[in-house]
């Protein structure tokens, strides 16, 4: 076999080297797709951006035989958490809609995940809503098709995390707060304020547990509302340079007694149980799912508490928009409304829902119909340039420089 | 080799302590898939068989084996066909840049699988514009198993020497022909071991998966993942683990018995 | 004996040996070299680019910020310093177990004993990875295997992330290793005793030079494959971070920087490629 030198295939991988370089630079798509994405708007109004110009379904066809749900753990339970907890299956068999759930733990991680496509529907939360509208991501709803919209809380209808300019973009599920837990044999006395995961967990070092996630930084700042009123926050999502340096400095002294840090709820479930964790936020689902198994208790402390309001919304790409705008009504409606927030602990949206839960005095423990009460709850936002509580003669810090501040708080 | 007494008993000590090492946390694998408590509490109190009845009954866990295996042996096959061609073209030719297309070949296994998953994952979606699918993980795959292929075969014609090919062609075969009844016969070995290693690395690769699989897809990692934590389906996974500690001796000492010397490349 | 005439279709590959190369190299190198190294090429330009964080548009804006960003900030370098010392640690650890057993499976054991070893280092290869990382997740935690057998544990953190690292790529180390030392013939070490050596001077003399490349190529795998983990911190690591949490955790929503610190690993690894390419190992891989 002869041999001959080939200096050929090296020119080859150079050349494709330098085409491929160049066809990156030229050929990748910028943004998302199809949609063109929102952009920024001067400071003024509520919303301080454009959505992009998505159309609305204006009614519904068959169903598609198909469902991709995006859900918060909890929220579509399919029986196999609990073989007596599911929703999901009753809806397969009424619609012909085979669902796939899939349980993100932060709101990052829906945004994330809607962004890579392939979902049809999504309960998002009020920090990950609007994301998902100025991305072009979801678009708006049609409450015309929705049957369960008229009875939800009117205090929850085009609020600022669910619509644009009057219109909505998807139908309220139900709205709670993040609660502090604690192994009630370790942590004695019992606590009573937030104090005691910011000022003085030393007894719990190792052992304290924290949500995952920036937006958790509007939890220390509602701390320093209460406990260091000089700074001047206002509203724990708009905060600026100086305010956002002393949360962060709360939250890096309070990671020395951090053990981990939670997203999955369930770890954080497997974590109290083991006695890995003792102390810490968490949802009421959590709590929940210990009943029986660990001695826990889950608290409103004092100072009050961020939480969350949740939206179901539509995917603009979804393939399968009839499925989807039938979860929604499905979930939404008055009995399976009521399965979910008590499932999850939570109010439940539809006001009617309050008639079908089988503990009678639920809707009155979690003050459903109290729209005092729901205001007061600090629901988690997409913190923005634009300061949320009005100022005007400072820039607030923007959701990235809270994700930046996280990174150097986990260290 | 001889080794004093002293130095052999050693040696011997270290060898058992090390397999010691291995083989624990396998061995807390087994005992948790029979712990009744769901949280792996230890030592584990009671003892039940519950958690491998619900195995074997998981729809979910069977299907995932399912499209793993099939995942698995597309990308061995595609890998086997590229990796052969590509040892036989630096094993049998001569020419400038054989190092840096040898360098190109290692790259995805010599990357962190978070960079080939990351690159792959883009481009699917930002520049060709496709949805992630079964696909686009199986193409994933196939680009860091071609390395395993090509350094078996590689090893293999390294060994065999181009002389009994150029016999065979100078009695008059064609290359064709010569490939067919000469050098593939030689190889077949090579190709099982290395068809069988690629067919390993992708049944168990997680990370790149996550990258470049489409909502839909549950390969059996990705559904382990998925079930780590979840209280009735976490003993199932530890379920799932003993099974492939048991299942995995046969592929791997087939493998032994293959290729020539016995780990032939990379493993 | 009759000499066959070469066919029409062999000659015309004996005459083109240019197109028969590229007939044999071309699927592959279209694969790795489009596919691949285009992908990486996309990655590396997308790592100039900026991601709005609000509305998720990625914008052509030619900008350093990301790189400027992982390698000012202190936290992220604190991060990069942070994974490779783990990546270090962890081919140390795999180093110092995998010579002794590699060594005795290849020149010391009997055949027999030697693949049985093999075999028995090779299995915990196809066991999950997840499922061995949670097993170090019930070995390492509070009241788990150690602690209620020894009393006492590291806990979830750094040092964890480091046994489980070594632990899981152990067998990437072995074999490589064992592969080098099965190659150096075993008359090469009786011959150098034959000459008077001490087993300090063979090893030294003769087994060093195969083992060198062997281990090196072991180690670019152990510490590429722990340079870019993110799961198996997650599970164990308690509150730590390291490279692939950040590029995971940026994917989607902050994709040029995820790119950025996936670039700087990339990086990372080139450095460590081009040192030990001297040993030979890269061929060895």
């Amino acid at each position: 076999m002869t041999r001959r030198p080939f200096p050929v295939v090296t020119r080859c991988l150079a050349a494709a080297a330098v085409a491929t370089l160049t066809l990156a630079a030229c050929g990748t798509e910028s943004g998302s797709g199809s949609a063109a994405s929102g952009e920024p708007q001067e400071a003024g109004s509520a919303n301080a951006f454009t959505p992009p110009d998505l159309p609305m379904l204006s009614e519904l066809g068959e169903p598609e035989g198909q469902l991709n749900v995006l859900a918060w753990p909890g929220y579509a339970e399919d029986g196999s958490t609990d073989p007596s907890v599911d929703w999901v299956t009753p809806f397969e068999q009424q619609t012909g809609c085979q669902v796939d759930v899939k349980v993100f733990g932060t709101s990052d991680e829906a945004v994330s995940l809607m962004k890579s496509g392939g979902y049809d529907v999504v309960s998002a939360s009020g920090d990950a809503s609007l994301r998902l509208v100025a991305g072009g991501l979801v678009e708006p709803v049609n409450t015309d098709l929705l049957e369960s919209y008229a009875d939800v809380a009117p205090f929850l209808k085009d609020r600022a995390w669910n619509s644009v300019d009057g219109q909505m973009y998807g139908i309220p599920h139900g709205w709670g707060a993040n609660l502090l837990m604690y192994n009630t044999k370790q942590v004695q006395p019992a606590p009573t304020s937030w104090s005691a995961v910011f000022d003085d967990p030393a007894a719990q070092k190792g052992n304290l547990t924290a949500y995952d996630s920036p937006i958790y930084i509007a939890d220390a700042a509602l701390y320093l509302m209460t406990h260091q009123p000089e700074l001047g926050i206002e509203d724990p999502y708009a905060l600026d340079e100086d305010q956002l340096v002393a949360a962060v400095d709360l939250l890096k002294q309070q990671r020395q007694y951090v053990g981990e840090y939670w997203s999955d709820y369930l770890k954080e479930v497997q974590a109290f149980k083991t006695g890995a964790s003792t102390m810490g936020t968490t949802w009421q689902v959590i709590a929940n799912l210990l009943e029986s198994k660990a001695p826990v208790k889950a608290i409103l402390p004092e100072e009050g508490s961020t939480g969350w309001s949740d939206t179901w919304m539509v995917a603009a790409d979804s393939d399968h928009k009839t499925c989807a705008y039938k979860w929604m009504d499905w979930v939404v409606s008055p009995k399976i409304n009521a399965e979910v927030a008590e499932w999850f602990g939570e109010a439940p949206a539809n006001l009617a829902a309050c008639e079908e839960t089988s503990d009678p005095d639920f809707c009155k423990g979690y003050h459903a119909t109290d729209e005092a009460y729901a205001e007061r709850i600090h629901y988690w936002t997409t913190p923005i340039e634009q300061c949320l509580d009005g100022r005007t003669d400072v820039t607030c810090t923007d959701y990235a420089a809270w994700t930046q501040a996280w990174t150097e708080i986990k260290g | 080799m001889t080794l004093s007494g002293s130095a052999r008993r050693l040696l011997q000590a270290a060898v058992a302590v090390v397999l010691l090492a291995v083989y624990l946390p396998l061995a807390v694998v087994v005992v948790s898939s029979f712990n009744a408590d769901s949280t792996f509490s230890w030592p584990p109190t009671r003892l039940t068989w519950r958690w491998w009845q619900a195995a074997a009954g998981n729809e979910g866990a069977l299907s995932a084996v399912a499209t793993s295996a099939e995942v698995g042996l597309v990308a061995m096959a595609v890998a086997l066909v590229l990796g052969t061609l590509a040892a036989l073209a630096l094993q049998r030719y001569a020419f400038f840049g054989r190092e840096t297309v040898s360098l190109l070949v290692i790259l995805p296994i010599a990357l962190p699988g978070i960079v080939t998953g990351l690159a792959l994952g883009n481009v699917f979606r930002t520049f060709l514009g496709v949805d992630l699918a079964l696909w686009t993980v199986v193409v994933a795959h196939t680009t860091f198993c071609i390395v395993v292929v090509f350094n078996n075969v590689g090893a293999r014609l390294r060994r065999l020497g181009g002389s009994i090919e150029e016999a065979s062609m100078d009695l008059g075969a064609s290359r064709w022909t010569t490939f067919r009844l000469v050098t593939f016969p030689l190889l077949r070995s090579a190709l099982l071991a290395g068809g069988l290693l690629a067919f390993a690395l992708s049944f168990d690769e997680i990370v790149v998966t996550q990258f470049t699989a489409g909502p839909a897809v549950q390969t059996l990692p990705i559904w382990i993942f998925s079930n780590l934590f979840r209280p009735n389906q976490a003993p199932v996974v530890n379920v799932v683990g003993t099974v492939l500690i048991v299942a995995s001796i046969i592929p791997i000492y087939l493998s032994q018995r293959l290729s020539g010397d016995a780990t032939g490349g990379r493993m | 004996m009759t000499t066959a005439r070469p066919t029409p279709g062999a000659a015309f590959w004996h005459r083109h040996p240019r197109l028969r190369l590229a007939s044999v190299l071309g699927a592959p190198l279209l694969w790795l070299g489009v596919l691949y190294l285009g992908a990486l090429a996309v990655l590396l330009v997308t790592s100039l680019w900026r991601q709005d964080s609000f509305t998720l548009v990625v914008t052509r804006t030619w900008t350093l910020e990301n790189f400027a960003t992982i390698v000012v900030e202190p936290a992220y370098r604190a991060v990069l310093l942070r994974t490779v010392a783990i990546a270090a640690a962890v081919t140390l650890i795999d180093l110092a177990l995998a010579l002794p057993i590699a060594f005795y499976m290849a020149k010391v054991a009997r055949p027999l004993v030697g693949r049985l070893l093999v075999v028995a280092v090779l299995m915990p290869l196809w066991v999950s990875y997840l499922v061995k990382a949670y097993a170090w997740r019930i070995l390492l935690g509070p009241n788990g295997v150690l602690d209620s057998t020894v009393g006492a544990t590291p806990g979830f953190g750094l040092v964890a992330v480091v046994l489980t690292l070594s632990y899981l790529w152990l067998p990437y180390m072995i074999l490589p290793v064992y592969a080098g030392l099965e190659r150096l013939p075993n008359s090469q070490l009786e011959a150098s005793e034959d000459l008077g050596a001490r087993p300090g001077r063979t090893f030294r003399s003769v087994v060093w030079p195969s083992l060198l490349p062997a281990a090196a190529a072991g180690s670019i795998f152990t510490f590429s494959l722990s340079l870019g983990d993110y799961i198996t911190v997650q599970t164990v690591g308690g509150t730590s971070q390291m490279l692939g949490t950040i590029v995971f955790a940026n994917q989607n929503t902050d994709l040029p920087l995820a790119a950025a610190v996936a670039s700087l690993s990339v990086l990372v690894m080139a450095v460590y490629m081009a040192l030990v390419r001297r040993t030979g190992a890269l061929e060895q891989l």
